[in-house]
């Protein structure tokens, strides 16, 4: 009764080959935009901003970015970690070098750094496929991270090894630094994460899209319908590597502040990220969005419960979330190969009907 | 002989002996890998499951008490007993077995025909969850395990090396007694995977399964069968890891240690992870004592797959590993 699409025509190509062509789904989409630009930006506090909302806007980042190679292209790669470092510690490099360009600027340009870095790591991908890949990526991760902790001319020669983001404007208005207010880093990662979201949707909507998905479904049939292998896959770590080298800049300058390399930036963020888009659904945009809401909730939530609620220690606390976090992963694989977005995909499907059985 | 080459020398049998110990956990991923075709990334933080178990059994730790502890607000940690080592290594291979038949029934059973790669991921929420549970039962502080194997300078090697070229060689003896029980157990693998009716079902479905099972061997217990192994030998790691440097979650890592040895050696051949074992060991620690000083040290971390990873661009199955081909 509530979703449908009976006497919802299109009279023209555009018309059907947009993003959301049910009017419901764009009525919703439409209602979500407004809402996180309109009404949360005036509701928001620190204590939402910092645990909930700017962490999953800069992991809805990273998921898509991954997701466009792992989910879209087939290359498994463990090196988000090391990606995302590359981002933060291009961003820091360029905050100090050109301290008036906006720092709007030098996110994006921090993306384009990594994007080459990630083209470099992705090289190996034209002969190594599949498991071999998988750990040819962690070469990328424990390399860069050493490289960031052991080179002084990347942290600028700080005593304490660490980088630390100073304040800077967008608009006059401070974005990163401690005076940054709630609302402004809000919608500061917001922008970047719409724009991400909305550019990543297209292209893996469009040719490039189409050309990564015959790569991941079959290197070698692809090859022979005419996809160029060393393109295609190259593109896609670059494009990955974009979005994940911007949430490595925003999660150092906007989220953290303060980053320690070893620490923010390790393997565990490699597979934080990889599990995301396994909980969420590899290949969907919108999975990247729900895989990384509910690894943002879920300790947010456990920590609530055992801590807040039952009293455990917090140590406790932290295994147990491992347990339900590893358990979640193999319930997921199991139950539903697909993820979060496939739940979605179904639960639209039954909404469509309802009431009636079929 | 000039002093650098007898440092270089004594760096060279050191990395032989870490070598050893990467070989050890590479040949329990080679195990899996070839019998069922699971990459399973949790080898790691079996050995760490199996230490820590060995230890809490050891000690007589109760498990769970800490959660025991918060919940009902009670002051348990110890049964009062020790276990005598012997007897505490029997108990964990069985803790091992019990582990493996649930990982099967539980896991894999369901997740028969699926594509490699979930298989994969499916093996890294296995590792999450296991190091959960592990440091749930058995609370995550450092632990000092001892079964009784020597530690410290070998002052035979020390003495004998002085006499020969008047500087001593340090070599600790529990790396000795490492790489000799991982030469009986990598023995004893052989053995059993060529000579017995249940090494050479395993063998025969490694080959191909569906002819082992049309010739009547139970998958299931092969798998069962083989990841049990794969917990005897990650319960062997995890001894002599354990020993050296304390049983603590900086253990799981060993597992990231010897992938790239896996990849050099090839995933499916076990004298690939021991050849692919001894390089990484042995390139690793020459490479920080060369020209680590130079670049500011601790390349260790990224320098076996940087190797790997280079080596690979030029043959993608690794050295020993079967020859890769691919069909549309």
């Amino acid at each position: 009764m509530i979703y449908r699409e009976a006497g919802d025509f299109k009279t023209s190509y555009a018309a059907d080959s947009q993003t959301f062509p049910i009017r419901l789904d764009r009525l919703g989409y439409y209602v979500i935009l407004l809402v996180a630009f309109l009404v949360v930006p005036f509701v928001v506090n620190d204590y939402w901003a910092n645990s909930v909302l700017l962490p999953f806007l800069i992991y809805s980042i990273a998921a898509i970015g991954l997701n466009i190679l792992v989910g879209y292209c087939g290359q498994v790669s463990l090196g988000t970690g090391g990606f995302m470092a590359v981002g933060a510690y291009a961003v820091y490099k360029l905050m100090t070098a050109f301290p008036d360009v906006s720092i709007f600027f030098h996110v994006i340009i921090a993306g384009g750094i990594t994007a080459c870095v990630g083209v470099l790591f992705g090289l190996p991908s034209l002969r190594i496929k599949g498991f071999y890949l998988a750990v040819a990526t962690l070469a990328a991760q424990f390399f860069l991270v050493w490289l960031f902790n052991r080179v002084p001319w990347f942290y600028n020669y700080s005593a304490s090894g660490q980088i630390t983001a100073h304040e800077r404007t967008v608009f006059g208005i401070p974005v990163t630094g401690p005076e940054t207010s709630a609302w402004a880093a809000y919608l500061f990662c917001l922008v970047f994460l719409v724009a991400s979201a909305i550019i990543a949707r297209n292209l893996t909507r469009g040719m490039v899209g189409r050309k990564w998905m015959a790569i991941r479904d079959m290197d070698i049939a692809a090859e022979i319908i005419g996809v160029d292998p060393l393109r295609a896959k190259l593109s896609a770590f670059a494009v990955s590597s974009f979005f994940i080298g911007i949430s490595g800049a925003l999660f150092f300058a906007v989220y953290l502040g303060a980053v320690e390399v070893g620490e923010a930036f390790g393997i565990n963020k490699s597979f934080l990220v990889l599990f995301m888009i396994i909980i969420g659904g590899l290949g969907s945009i919108f999975g990247s969005f729900a895989g990384a809401a509910f690894l943002v909730l879920l300790p947010v939530f456990l920590k609530n419960v055992l801590v807040g609620t039952l009293g455990w220690p917090t140590d406790t606390a932290a295994h147990l979330e491992l347990v339900i976090v590893g358990g979640l992963i193999i319930i997921f694989l199991i139950a539903e190969p697909h993820g979060l977005a496939q739940l979605w995909r179904l639960a639209k499907e039954k909404l469509r009907l309802w009431p009636f059985p079929y | 002989m000039p002093e650098q080459l007898l440092f270089a020398s004594e760096v060279f049998l050191n990395g032989l002996m870490a070598g050893v110990l990467y070989a050890l956990v590479a040949l329990g991923f080679v195990l899996i890998y070839k019998a069922s075709g699971i990459f399973n990334f949790s080898q790691g933080v079996m050995a760490l499951f199996a230490a820590l178990t060995l230890v809490g059994i050891m000690e007589g730790r109760v498990p769970f008490s800490h959660v025991i502890n918060a919940t009902f607000d009670t002051e348990i940690h110890h049964f009062g007993w020790h276990v005598p080592a012997f007897a505490a290594i029997l108990i964990t291979m069985g803790v091992m077995v019990i582990l493996a038949y649930c990982v099967q029934r539980f896991i894999f059973r369901h997740l028969v025909g699926q594509e490699p790669i979930i298989l994969f991921m499916a093996t890294i929420g296995l590792a999450y969850f296991l190091e959960g549970v592990g440091d749930l039962m058995w609370g995550s502080d450092i632990k000092k395990l001892d079964v009784g194997l020597p530690q410290g300078i070998n002052t035979w090697i020390d003495e004998t090396t002085f006499d020969a070229f008047g500087y001593g060689f340090f070599i600790d003896n529990l790396d000795i007694y490492a790489s000799i029980i991982a030469a009986l157990l990598v023995i004893v693998l052989v053995l059993f995977a060529q000579y017995t009716k249940q090494g050479r079902a395993m063998r025969a479905v490694a080959d191909d399964h569906q002819a082992a099972l049309s010739v009547g061997i139970s998958l299931n217990f092969i798998w069962i069968m083989v990841w049990s192994v794969a917990g005897f030998v990650a319960l062997v790691a995890g001894i002599m890891w354990g020993t050296k440097s304390g049983v603590q979650f900086s253990l799981s890592l060993i597992a990231l240690k010897a992938l790239p040895v896996l990849m050099l050696g090839g995933f499916t051949s076990i004298p690939g992870a021991i050849v692919g074992g001894l390089i990484i060991g042995v390139g690793e620690k020459l490479f920080e004592f060369a020209i680590g000083p130079m670049v500011g040290g601790a390349t260790e971390n990224w320098f076996a797959y940087v190797l790997a990873l280079i080596f690979l661009v030029f043959r993608p199955q690794g050295l020993f590993g079967e020859k890769i081909i691919e069909r549309v």
